[in-house]
């Protein structure tokens, strides 16, 4: 099938697996420090992550990949040069997945800060006076809730960021598109190959909307919902 | 540290790049608004052999990466006979055409989406009281949903209109020489970083809040028989769901 180039393309779906797997926990970290500084911390921490919000919802993430992947080779070997060190290369694959990872920590930041804001206050109240101390309130208050709160802005974020990791290909990251373009440019059937990997992505947008409803069910039940068509 | 003079010489380069991704930005998104009002009637119908196809396209078309639909129209369509031996490869041999048709068809997608949840959001009464006074479905369409779904739409297409100017930077990727293309190559000619890309990253960040600028003035009076109630969830609606693409 697909003149033997499907264990490549395989392959490459792995690599992209992997960018957004390792993508996705960045952005996580990212949007939890964030939301936290945001509501939490001081008034230069609020207004640096106002400005990582606000600088990187404004910048394409092709554009913001490049910076990364090139600023990074320079800054890089110009630390090392100081060092005394030779010429290195940074990874493509560091540099997409911190890059991607970076990006939507930003929007991650957002869902987690309007998921928590989501949580009525008296509860936090409620559970400081029974005695519980900060820990046992997130751990048993604020995070679970803020999970179903979470989950519709974190499956949006997730879909969009899936498809923002065909981009690395273009830093040169031998993800599926880069295996597809190789396939397309060996046997001149471009069509074939790219729909292949449109057709993969689909499955991966389809799986992925199916499993984040089951969770956010799970994480649903015991609340009542609005009737609806009223 | 900085090397304005890579900046002050590369600025009518930019300023090309600037003009073509607005270009494609704008014929994009007229494209795209032109044909999502039909579909996301259709989209809406209670007849499925209507709805179902558009909601088919807008499922699949959002559930797959915009670069790789590029590539489909640009590489791709070149492989069926059918396009290349017809007056259709004059069209699908053009760069230009084939990122306006892949960026159309995408924006189409969201977009359709966008109008189609603002129809569903009419109140039930406004439709009662077209149907009472004996309007047509063309009439309730024409003065009641349309009109008023529309505005409401506004916020959430402002997003994908800000999304889709992000989107234009893929461009790039099939020869056209757009503001991320002419960053690039800017990079390539003097292999400098903070030049070549913190310059387009302004620019980038200038359209942005200039197109949220223009949003917000539409909305205010497009929406402005909304604004006692609603303003708070107009306002987190484009603060949550900023990105699109």
């Amino acid at each position: 099938m697909l003149h033997g180039y499907l264990p490549a393309i395989l392959d490459g779906l792995q690599t992209s697996l992997k960018v957004a797997a390792t993508s996705l926990a960045i952005a996580c970290v990212f949007g939890l420090l964030g939301a936290t500084a945001k509501l939490s911390g001081p008034p230069w921490m609020r207004r640096l992550v106002d400005a990582y919000t606000t600088v990187i919802r404004g910048v394409p993430e092709l554009a913001l990949m490049l910076i990364v992947f090139y600023g990074g080779q320079t800054l890089v070997n110009w630390a090392v040069q100081k060092m005394g060190g030779d010429y290195v290369e940074v990874p493509a694959f560091a540099a997409g997945v911190l890059t991607i990872g970076f990006v939507f920590g930003a929007y991650m930041t957002e869902t987690f800060r309007g998921a928590i804001l989501a949580i009525p206050v008296g509860q936090l109240e409620a559970a400081s006076a029974v005695g519980m101390n900060r820990v046992q309130v997130l751990q048993r208050i604020t995070l679970p809730q803020m999970i179903r709160h979470a989950i519709p802005g974190f499956t949006n974020n997730w879909l969009v960021m899936i498809k923002a990791t065909a981009l690395v290909s273009i830093i040169g990251l031998d993800d599926m598109m880069q295996r597809a373009g190789l396939a397309a440019a060996a046997t001149r059937e471009p069509l074939t190959f790219y729909l292949t990997v449109a057709g993969i992505y689909l499955a991966i947008t389809t799986v992925s909307i199916v499993l984040l409803g089951w969770v956010e069910r799970r994480y649903s039940v015991g609340v009542r919902r609005a009737p609806t068509g009223l | 540290m900085i090397d304005w003079s890579i900046i002050a010489g590369s600025l009518p380069d930019f300023l090309a790049g600037l003009k073509v991704t607005l270009g494609l930005l704008a014929i994009s998104l007229a494209t795209g608004l032109l044909l999502s009002v039909p579909l996301a009637v259709a989209r809406v119908s209670s007849n499925p052999w209507v709805s179902r196809p558009v909601w088919l396209y807008t499922y699949v078309i959002r559930g797959t990466p915009l670069l790789v639909q590029l590539f489909i129209v640009y590489y791709g369509f070149a492989q069926i006979d059918f396009v290349r031996h017809s007056a259709l490869w004059d069209l699908f041999k053009n760069a230009w055409f084939c990122a306006w048709f892949a960026f159309a068809l995408n924006t189409t997608a969201y977009t359709t989406e966008i109008i189609a949840g603002a129809l569903k959001a009419t109140p039930h009464g406004e439709i009662e009281a077209a149907r009472s006074v004996g309007m047509s479905s063309f009439s309730l369409y024409a003065r009641i949903l349309l009109p008023s779904a529309l505005r409401r739409a506004l916020p959430q297409y402002g997003n994908e209109a800000v999304g889709m100017m992000h989107a234009t930077a893929i461009a790039s990727t099939v020869t056209l020489v757009d503001l991320t293309r002419v960053a690039r190559d800017v990079y390539a000619n003097h292999l400098v970083t903070v030049e070549a890309f913190g310059t387009v990253a302004i620019f980038y960040f200038v359209l942005t809040f200039a197109l949220v600028g223009l949003f917000k003035v539409a909305e205010h009076y497009g929406l402005r028989h909304l604004r006692a109630q609603t303003e708070r969830s107009t306002v987190a609606i484009s603060g949550a769901e900023m990105k699109t693409k």
